[in-house]
């Protein structure tokens, strides 16, 4: 277990390594100019060259390179802003708790309203409620984020003003962009959690759970959720990183000081420091997410945990029953 | 007193394809104690009959239509569903066909049969786990291996599980779907020779479903042959055996590889089981059967009973007995 948790681990290093490399590669051919965006209007050549040297933009590229990726490593240190003169680091620091909580409370309100739509979708299947919870999360997941973000604030922010359109202020500010961005994304999960549970329902298992005189509540929730949750939580895992990533619009719209301003605003200045900060973090976190997906594969299926644990016990175990095995 | 009485058991699947007349009308009784072999062609609906003793029909699209499940002088189907949950697993069980699939893949083993005891017996959790890891000893798997998930178990030994599931709280009926049919051979032997005795030391009474009439030579003490969702014959194992009577019956005695004779051909029933969304007017074996008159074509034959305990549904059994079939098959 520890093993594959350190593999997994240890794999981070060369895909940080080449998402560090990547956005390295695409700020260094863009054809914007940090240097006299900068500078402002008018300055000399020497004024030019002087702030070229301070910004080190005259090494080669290969150089810089590796510069950036030692001082991260050995200081922890992102940079300096270019507009800001803070540290890149500081700067993350601030802005990702924002990001984070809202990817983190759209997550939860959708696993605890869609799992038990699906469900109960996936349970009285064609019934009223089956359509109702079908209809509506069809509707929500086809919806465009942005879309819904701009229609939410309408109507809860300047027609019925009980939430602030933008900016923090209390919990109420959370509410707005958390429902932009978790409505579809409950909508995701009722439907994944309804194929999943209508495939699981039909099993054989499933009707020797009933044939032991188990009740419905617990032949569903016992045998039923928990073999239907894989699929589940990849689409949790997949949706995490699309929240991240779609950070951008919902901030932006919001005006949240989260990591996506951060990156806008940031690309807009050609802050090379901060935006490598934030493509960097933001892809360590979908990483560190991916590895929490397949930790959480291993508990929930016991082959996959025997997969991951590769031990000699489970080898064996598995060495003897080879027979039965079709794979 | 019957343990188990079946009357007019009537059991439909609607499906979008049409009405499929799975069981048309079937009644049987059995007696503590007795192995009942059900045996029919795949699709005759042996496995719908033994899902409508537990009222375990998937629905939809399956419905019981009509008839009557008298279980200890009580209807089943009368009964309240949770009335009917205390039953199963606890007084009737059931072993499903494929053994591979019937045991939830994310749970351990020990777990899977502790959780049957626990739900009819009162016990509790290490009390139920302790009876479970017994049970499992009882079928053949050693506790240690209670832990283990399914996927660690060869076929054999996954059915031993079920088998320890179904035994668990002691059923006074058991039914057996085709227990050994996914199981190699050497393997259903002794799957086979463990749930006999595990029924005679439990006082089991069981429904054996099969296809495999050397199967049910050595198990059964009364068979039913069932086609197309109707009972056409049924008798003790001596009657359908010996005394053999209805021309499907006599079909699958001869279909089989015969033990000792020098035939090397086997005969096959020729033609196919009736499509069961529009089953044959009469009897609905009449397109296959070789001595079928036009009163097979037109009325569908009633239950007559020709010997104590042996019944067949035929219009001309008289006629046939003179033509006494080969059925060598038998004890
Ligand atoms: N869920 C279902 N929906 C629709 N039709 C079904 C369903 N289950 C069974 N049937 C049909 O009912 C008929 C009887 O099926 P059943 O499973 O009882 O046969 P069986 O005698 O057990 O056959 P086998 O030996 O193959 O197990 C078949 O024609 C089958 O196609
Ligand atoms: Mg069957």
């Amino acid at each position: 277990m520890l093993k594959f948790v350190g593999r997994r681990v240890l794999w981070l290093i060369p895909v940080m390594l080449g998402a560090i490399f990547i956005v390295f590669a695409i700020n260094a051919i863009d054809p914007g100019d940090p240097v006299s965006a900068l500078l402002g209007g008018s300055y000399t050549q020497e004024q030019y060259d002087d702030k070229k040297i301070e910004l080190g933009l005259d090494k080669p590229f290969i150089v810089r390179y590796a510069g950036y990726v030692k001082d991260i490593v050995t200081d922890g240190d992102f940079g300096t802003s270019y507009t800001t003169k803070r540290p890149v680091s500081t700067e993350l620091v601030e802005r990702f708790g924002v990001t984070f909580k809202v990817a983190v409370i759209s997550i939860l309100i959708a696993i605890v309203l869609g799992l038990p739509f699906g469900i109960i979708s996936a349970v009285k299947q064609y019934s009223i409620a089956d359509n109702a919870v079908t209809i509506i999360s069809l509707v929500f997941a086809s919806m465009p984020g942005f879309w819904l973000a701009l229609m939410l604030m309408l109507a809860f922010a300047l027609n019925i003003k009980i939430f602030p359109a933008s900016g923090i202020e209390g919990w109420k500010s959370w509410v707005l962009p958390c429902l932009a961005s978790g409505l579809s994304f409950i909508a995701t999960i009722t439907r994944m959690t309804r194929s999943s549970m209508l495939d699981v329902v039909r099993q054989d298992y499933i009707r020797t759970a009933r044939a032991k005189g188990l009740d419905e509540r617990t032949v569903i929730v016992k045998h039923g959720v928990r073999n239907a949750l894989i699929p589940i939580i990849t689409t949790i895992g997949f949706q995490f990183g699309i929240l991240v990533s779609g950070s951008v619009i919902v901030e932006t719209i919001f005006s949240l000081p989260g990591l996506g301003t951060l990156m806008m605003t940031a690309i807009n200045n050609r802050d090379y420091p901060v935006i490598e900060g934030c493509v960097i973090i933001m892809a360590a976190l979908i990483c560190v997410i991916n590895l929490l997906v397949d930790l959480v594969y291993g508990f929930v299926d016991p082959q996959i945990m025997e997969q991951m644990k590769g031990s000699k016990k489970a080898r064996r175990a598995r060495h003897k029953t080879m027979g039965a095995h079709a794979l | 007193m019957s343990l188990l009485e079946v009357k007019d058991l009537t059991i439909h699947y609607l499906t979008d394809d049409g009405d499929v007349s799975a069981v048309n009308g079937i009644s049987f009784s059995m007696e503590k104690g007795d192995t009942l072999g059900l045996v029919g062609e795949t699709g005759a609906g042996k496995s719908t009959t033994a899902l409508g003793i537990m009222r375990l029909v998937p629905n939809p699209p399956g419905k019981i239509l009509r008839g009557e499940i008298l279980f200890d002088e009580e209807d089943l189907l009368a009964k309240p569903e949770a009335e009917m949950r205390k039953i199963r697993g606890n007084k009737i069980s059931m072993i499903f066909q494929d053994p591979m699939t019937a045991l939830n893949p994310v749970m351990r083993v020990d777990e899977q049969v502790a959780e049957v005891v626990k739900r009819h017996s009162g016990l509790n959790k290490s009390d139920s786990l302790r009876r479970a890891l017994d049970m499992l000893q009882t079928v053949g798997i050693p506790p240690e291996r209670g832990g283990d998930y399914p996927h660690q178990f060869s076929g054999g030994m996954k059915q031993r599980v079920v088998i320890a599931i179904a035994l668990a709280c002691t059923p006074q009926l058991l039914i057996a779907d085709e227990p050994t049919t996914a199981l190699d051979v050497t393997i259903q032997a002794q799957v086979l020779d463990m749930m006999n005795d595990l029924k005679q030391e439990f006082g089991t009474s069981m429904i054996l479903i099969t296809h495999d009439l050397g199967i049910v030579a050595e198990t059964c003490d009364k068979v039913a042959i069932m086609y197309a969702g109707k009972i056409v014959e049924y008798g003790s194992l001596r009657d359908i055996f010996k005394q053999t009577a209805h021309p499907y019956t006599i079909g699958l005695f001869n279909s089989l590889p015969p033990a000792s004779s020098d035939v090397k051909r086997l005969k096959p029933i020729p033609g196919l089981m009736p499509d069961p969304t529009d089953l044959p007017t009469g009897c609905s074996f009449h397109p296959r059967c070789p001595f079928c008159q036009e009163l097979c074509t037109e009325k569908a034959p009633e239950d007559k009973i020709i010997s104590p305990g042996h019944s067949i549904r035929c219009h001309f059994y008289q006629e046939l007995k003179e033509k006494r079939p080969v059925a060598e098959v038998g004890k």
